[in-house]
């Protein structure tokens, strides 16, 4: 495959490249506006694998951790699978009946396919090359990222699957993300990244660009799994056309060093709207600082934002939520509620609300950070429950989030994955 | 038709102490198997005090008193244990658990395992089909909440069953539902069980049109006033007060 040096492009497009390259540039020692700063000289570059013929014939490790995260190896439930381990797309296939509606490529095969829309309208479009380091280190060593695009009026029901695999530690994989939803067609892309179980140590840069056409659909919902060392460093934006929709639904509920992200949803056209749903257990010594975004530009976009965050151990949990109204017709809410279950957990809840030049806007917020109530548990302890299966119900009750568009199967593996969380603490 | 057999609940000079407040003063009441008790008294007598007491929640401080349970010390066990070990209570006010659904709380009050069918039978029977599988209490009517409470308790078949106020705030129809259920629950489905005990906290009685009571005692005072036959206690209550009702010497103690 040519690397994006390789690919004859127009002057114009040339400058495109050198322009992102230099802003990129000036930004390799910018440090985020927020989470702890991470030493990137310190991490080695990710390798090379040779490509499988099908998910079903990857080494049974990296299958269970790959499920874990939501993938179906049996590719039977998806519509398309993208699977990346390391710096290489080991696998790229779209399922035969959705052949002529889906596209499922790394992101460096569509530049070279697709040069003019995705340098015009999607390659660092979105999100700023020089935004901090971490958008700098993608774009001066990306190691891929998947490209999906869904065609105009393509109502795609069944899941397409995507996922970042890190073999090694402490190596950085680098990839920029794009997905595409043509006018009127409808997705539901699942997002696994996730780490050999040998893996302790590394860095997880992401970047991710989502389009969202007029009346187009993008239901995404991503699962991280990582380890006591490894940090993350998503950095997201979602342009929502008019009448568009993009449902957000993010799960972590196993440890981390770090990750801090905060994507951005523009709700651009009329009447678009986006949701984000987030599930995060803050455990060991995480240090975990998520929330989102949106901006309401046009007449008559929703937004509404939920997340339930619970923290135990010397986990720190910071959960922001930020909606921006920007015109007169718009509504959103924040709903963030916390539980800290342990003497030496720290959470934040930070619910951030602006309507500029917008007096018409409606925004509103309820934050909440409470213990579990006793008179909770004793109610389930008077019917026969010990305390401890008590608190452990009431946890798995705050998390259980109502999430759209999750298949049957991955809605259960969550509640395993909370039920597992909440009782292993106990 | 008890007296060679154990009581099942025998309560001593229970005096008990809300915030350093001596609510009960000296309760002394003895249930048997088989028997079902109604509890009445004016608002703030003290009745919710000795149930939750019953029950273990904290906040009810035994300053006094002996509790035995089936001839063992209730004051020793936690709040589950004792729900565990026979004690069933439908509260007069449940709060709501968010994301707990009414059929996990009737699974865990069964001890765990439940048939499917038998959690739909119940549901039928107490008229909660629609409310099983949203968050317990929350947003149900006040109706709606006391036959959540049924449904729990007849999952969970304890051996004492406490009942506090089950039907206020509940309409005629629902009345014959709740008061069927708690009649059915402490009668038993087959003769081979053995006899369930029941106290239950009433203003109006009009549950017992349902229930077949044997006993009533007023609570007033911090004590429990006098004793008689349930029915002929209300009616007293009513024509004549609770001041006058306890004053009767007729049924004192
Ligand atoms: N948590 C509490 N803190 C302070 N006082 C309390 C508390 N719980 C109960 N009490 C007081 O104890 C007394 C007895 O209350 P209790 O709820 O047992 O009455 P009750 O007989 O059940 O009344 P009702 O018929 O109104 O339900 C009342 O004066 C009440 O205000
Ligand atoms: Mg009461």
């Amino acid at each position: 495959m040519p690397t994006i040096e390789e690919i004859l492009l127009t002057d114009a497009q040339q400058d495109r490249l050198a322009q992102i390259r230099a802003a990129a540039e000036s930004a390799v020692e910018k440090p985020a506006t927020h989470g702890p700063d991470i030493d990137l000289d310190a991490l080695g570059d990710v390798a090379a694998h040779d490509r499988v013929a099908r998910l079903a014939s990857l080494e049974k490790q990296m299958r269970e951790v790959a499920t874990d995260v939501g993938m179906d190896t049996s590719e039977e439930g998806r519509s398309g699978s993208y699977f990346q381990v390391d710096r290489t797309p080991i696998y790229e296939k779209v399922a035969a009946a959705f052949g002529d509606a889906i596209e499922i490529m790394s992101t460096a095969e569509a530049l070279a396919r697709y040069p003019e829309e995705m340098l015009e309208r999607w390659w660092w479009r979105s999100v700023a090359p020089d935004k901090d380091k971490y958008t700098a280190l993608v774009a001066l060593k990306q190691t891929e990222g998947y490209f999906i695009r869904v065609k105009a009026g393509r109502k795609v029901e069944k899941p397409i699957q995507a996922c970042l695999f890190i073999s090694e530690s402490d190596v950085s994989q680098n990839v920029h993300n794009i997905i595409v939803v043509e006018d009127g067609a409808e997705a539901n892309v699942i997002t696994g990244c996730t780490i050999h179980p040998k893996v302790k140590g590394g860095l997880h840069a992401g970047i991710s660009e989502f389009y969202i056409g007029a009346d187009a659909k993008l239901t995404f919902t991503m699962i991280h799994n990582w380890a006591e060392e490894f940090d993350v460093r998503p950095r997201t934006a979602i342009d929502i056309g008019e009448g568009g929709t993009y449902i957000n639904n993010y799960v972590m509920l196993r440890p981390v060093r770090s990750i801090q992200a905060f994507p951005v949803a523009r709700c651009r056209g009329d009447r678009s709207r986006a949701v984000f749903n987030s599930i995060v257990y803050g455990l060991a010594d995480s240090h975990i600082d998520l929330g989102s975004e949106t901006l309401l530009e046009g007449s008559g976009s929703r937004s509404e934002a939920v997340a339930r965050t619970v923290s135990r151990d010397r986990s720190t949990v910071y959960s922001r939520g930020r909606l921006i109204g920007r015109t007169n017709e718009c509504k959103a809410h924040l709903d963030c509620r916390g539980i800290v279950l342990s003497d030496d957990s720290v959470q934040w809840a930070i619910p951030d609300l602006a309507s500029e030049g917008a007096p018409g806007a409606e925004l509103s917020h309820e934050a909440a950070i409470s213990p579990i109530a006793e008179e909770e548990v004793y109610y389930l302890m008077s019917r026969g429950v010990p305390r401890d299966e008590a608190v452990s119900m009431i946890t798995r009750g705050f998390l259980d989030l109502e999430i759209p568009g999750l298949p049957p199967a991955l809605r259960r593996r969550i509640d395993e994955a909370i039920a597992a969380t909440a009782e292993e603490g106990m | 038709m008890h007296e060679d057999t154990a009581p099942l609940l025998s309560i001593e000079g229970l005096h008990v102490s809300i915030g350093g407040r001596e609510v009960l003063r000296g309760i002394d009441l003895t249930i048997h198997a088989g028997e079902t008790h109604v509890l009445l008294g004016p608002n703030g007598s003290g009745k919710t005090t000795l149930l939750n007491t019953l029950v273990g929640l904290p906040g009810y401080d035994v300053t006094a008193g002996t509790v035995a349970f089936r001839g063992n010390n209730l004051l020793a066990l936690g709040v589950d244990e004792r729900a565990r070990a026979g004690i069933g209570v439908a509260f007069q006010r449940p709060p709501a658990v968010r994301g707990v659904k009414l059929r996990q709380v009737m699974e865990v009050a069964a001890g765990g395992a439940i048939d499917p069918e038998r959690v739909a039978a119940i549901a039928e029977e107490v008229d909660v089909v629609p409310m099983l599988e949203r968050d317990v209490n929350l947003g149900f009517s006040g109706g709606e909440a006391k036959r959540s409470e049924m449904a729990q308790l007849l999952a969970q078949e304890p051996e004492l069953a406490l009942f506090d106020e089950p039907e206020s705030g509940v309409d005629l129809d629902n009345i014959a539902v709740v008061g069927s259920a708690i009649s059915h629950l402490l009668k038993g489905e087959r003769a081979s069980e053995r006899p369930r005990a029941g106290l239950i906290i009433t203003h109006t009685g009009h549950i017992l049109q349902f229930v077949n009571a044997d006993i009533g005692h007023v609570l007033f005072d911090g004590q429990l006033a006098c004793e008689g036959n349930p029915l002929d206690l209300i009616d007293d209550i009513v024509s004549h007060g609770y001041e006058k009702c306890v004053e009767c010497a007729l049924c004192r103690r």
